[in-house]
């Protein structure tokens, strides 16, 4: 098959879009590691749980409340969602992960991927495993917009953008701010900077309820695009490890290239040789730990 | 090994070589006391619409509609979700087979678990009567003396509606296909005919099985310049890769999307001004007749929804096979497929229907066209029957079948 410019610029788009996905998931896992040593499994479930929280609030929650004409719309659950599922992420690190910061990676990694299973399975027992549509699109953003060489409905277009904005503002704010000076340092040294009179438990929790709440947040970006489904996260999980582990556990910069990097990297590989989309970041990520055991971003301990 | 231990072999054997015929021979009347129906298919995943509950009221519809018993006997449905994956379709059968008494098995949409299926039930020496699944490898390299596949398949999807395509006109082809035994079987058919027709497959692309996200495939077939997108998939990932199509502008600039295998359920799903003008095969409609009507009306008040030909036809199947049981005057599997194979089936479903020797029950097709918004007169009034293929037009020749039960 011929190889033109249109097609790759097309599945670079595609990649993009893809790609701004694994960006938001692996930067709230990156957050989370850095600062809590956790390896959260439950992130793809909390991914899940996003698009699901603003699907029940669309169709699900007027009738419930007693009022049938009631719909959480788009803007509304882009804020809502990920505060109701980053509290969720919190009561979860208050009543339960807390316990397990002194012991090692292994139980986290254990608790969350049995939290992970109860959420997916809740989801299962009452929802169609191949899909529910989230039709909250709102209209001005229905449409498409003519790049040129592909025409791309505004709507992935918008996901693109808001996803890359919330990244890169995250990235600003732990890496350029006072705030995130204080989270960097209470990582390294916790005992230093309670000193200093900082609540660090507390700065703790608010870090994975932010971790989550990303999580949520894409979630909701991914819903009108894929169906609403129990299974989205558990196959975006996988992939997205790949993506923490390329860039480097806990580096925040890392996380948002690598994800984008390889979306597109994916979208590439579909022009030339589609059925190994699937595994290229894999094969990438055994180069990568082969050559920079660290990660791309990752730095050496 | 000594001459003793030979004597016992050789009295073993012979008891055997007498016994054997006794053991083969039918039973008379019902065995176990009860005759049992399995629904086995895809419930909570991508093809639940087509089949789903649906066919599970459908089977006690006629379960009902009979009587409730055969010969004295009582009639029981079960029915299990087997999540569109083949081992856990084979776990069940062989259960049911096993120790659930289940005498027949339907449903069974999805290929992959219906090929798995199919073939235990001629291990165990039960009947699978496959409303479901497209495959064609069902009657002819997989067929089984008690295998029956009812409905449709992809040969006479491919037979009636594919050619018709490419007869428009549409004569370069890219498929879009779902990556199992389905859809490698739906794109060999079609493209069979498309060739046979002079037309020319330019590419094809395959996904995994309920895929969310279709866009680089189509981006795929756009780039490939073909004047048809033939999506030889089925249910969600259909009706998924449709909208998409339609969301990239792919339909606006001319290219067109064809569904190889389209259900009723898909078209309502997809909106008449999304699906409008498609075209489709299929092995019923619910408003082709007053038989058609009637019945499909009362499915409704059960339901919720009109029946796709998976569900129609499960009814029907259900239907024959007890009225063979009943002719029969035993469950024996052996005498029932005999009474089936003797029937001529000719109901609300089945126009002119026959099961032939590998297994195909051969009946009338239709070729569809989705009506525009403007003609639609109703929720449900959905598509319009554009001609009536008669069932050995429509359906694969038995000379050319490959089916070992078929003699030549």
């Amino acid at each position: 098959m011929e190889i033109t410019l249109q097609a790759v610029l097309a599945q670079v788009m595609l990649g993009l879009n893809n790609g701004v996905f694994y960006a938001l998931l692996s930067l709230g896992l990156a957050v989370i590691f850095g600062l809590l040593n956790i390896v959260n499994f439950a992130h793809g479930a909390l991914y899940m749980l996003g698009a699901f929280v603003a699907l029940l609030g669309y169709s699900y929650l007027g009738p419930l409340i007693g009022m049938p004409d009631f719909q959480m719309n788009y803007w509304a659950a882009l804020v809502v969602v990920p505060l109701v599922v980053g509290g969720l992420g919190i009561l979860l690190e208050r009543t339960l992960l807390r316990r397990l910061y002194k012991v090692d990676h292994l139980y986290g990694l254990l608790l969350t991927f049995g939290v992970a299973l109860i959420i997916q399975g809740f989801f299962t027992n009452y929802f169609n495993v191949s899909g529910t549509p989230y039709d909250a699109k709102p209209e001005i953003l229905n449409g498409v917009v003519n790049l040129g060489f592909m025409v791309f409905p505004k709507y992935r277009l918008w996901a693109i953008v808001v996803s890359l904005a919330v990244c890169f503002g995250t990235w600003f704010v732990i890496e350029r701010t006072k705030l995130g000076a204080y989270l960097r340092a209470g990582t390294e040294n916790p005992d230093l900077v309670r000193a200093f009179g900082i609540n660090v438990p507390l700065m703790v929790t608010l870090t994975y309820g932010y971790g989550v709440a990303l999580a949520a947040f894409a979630g909701v970006v991914a819903a009108p695009i894929y169906s609403v489904s129990p299974v989205m996260g558990a196959e975006m999980i996988i992939v997205v490890f790949a993506v923490v582990v390329i860039g480097g556990m806990g580096s925040i910069m890392g996380a948002i290239v690598s994800g984008l990097l390889l979306g597109m990297v994916e979208g590439l590989t579909k022009v030339v040789y589609p059925p190994a989309s699937g595994t290229v970041i894999f094969l990438i990520m055994v180069l990568v730990l082969l050559v920079k055991p660290a990660g791309l971003f990752g730095r050496e301990n | 090994m000594n001459r003793k231990m030979m004597k016992v072999l050789a009295g073993a054997t012979a008891l055997a070589l007498a016994a054997g015929p006794a053991l083969a021979a039918p039973t008379r009347g019902i065995s176990d006391g009860v005759v049992k129906i399995g629904v086995l298919t895809d419930m909570s995943g991508v093809y639940s619409a087509i089949g789903g509950k649906g066919t599970l009221v459908a089977v006690e519809m006629a379960v009902a509609d009979f009587g409730g018993k055969v010969l004295g006997k009582p009639i029981q449905v079960i029915s299990a979700d087997h999540q569109n994956k083949a081992d856990i379709a084979s776990t069940k059968a062989r259960e049911w087979f096993d120790t659930g008494k289940v005498d027949m098995v339907t449903g069974l949409l999805n290929s992959a678990c219906a090929l798995a299926v199919q073939k235990i039930g001629a291990e165990k020496r039960r009947i699978t009567m496959n409303t479901g699944a497209g495959s064609t490898d069902l009657t002819n390299k997989d067929c089984t003396p008690y295998g029956i596949h009812y409905v449709y398949d992809n040969y006479a999807l491919a037979n009636v509606a594919g050619s018709e395509i490419v007869r428009h006109g549409g004569k370069n082809w890219f498929f879009i296909t779902a990556d199992y035994a389905f859809g490698h079987s739906l794109e060999q058919n079609t493209s069979r005919f498309v060739k046979k027709l002079g037309g020319k497959v330019v590419g094809s692309v395959r996904h995994p099985l309920t895929t969310a996200d279709f866009s680089s495939y189509l981006m795929q077939a756009q780039g490939s310049g073909a004047k048809i997108i033939g999506l030889a998939n089925a249910g969600g990932d259909f009706t998924n890769a449709v909208k998409q199509a339609k969301e990239f502008g792919i339909t606006q600039k001319g290219q067109q999307v064809a569904g190889m295998l389209v259900f009723d359920s898909d078209v309502k799903s997809l909106g008449l001004n999304t699906a409008q003008g498609m075209l489709y095969a299929s092995g019923f409609y619910w408003d082709r007749d007053k038989a058609s009507r009637d019945w499909s009306k009362r499915f409704k008040a059960k339901y919720g929804a009109m029946p796709t030909m998976d569900q129609a036809g499960a009814y029907s199947a259900t239907m024959n096979y007890l009225k063979a049981v009943k002719a029969a005057g035993t469950d024996d599997p052996d005498a029932v497929m005999a009474k089936l194979r003797s029937m001529n089936i000719s109901d609300f479903f089945a126009v002119h229907g026959k099961i032939r020797a590998d297994g195909r029950m051969v009946h009338d097709m239709y070729l569809m066209e989705v009506k525009k918004p403007s003609e639609s007169r109703g929720e449900w009034d959905i598509a319009k029957i554009i001609r009536t293929v008669p069932g050995d037009q429509a359906f694969m020749p038995l000379s050319e079948s490959s089916c070992s039960q078929v003699r030549k």
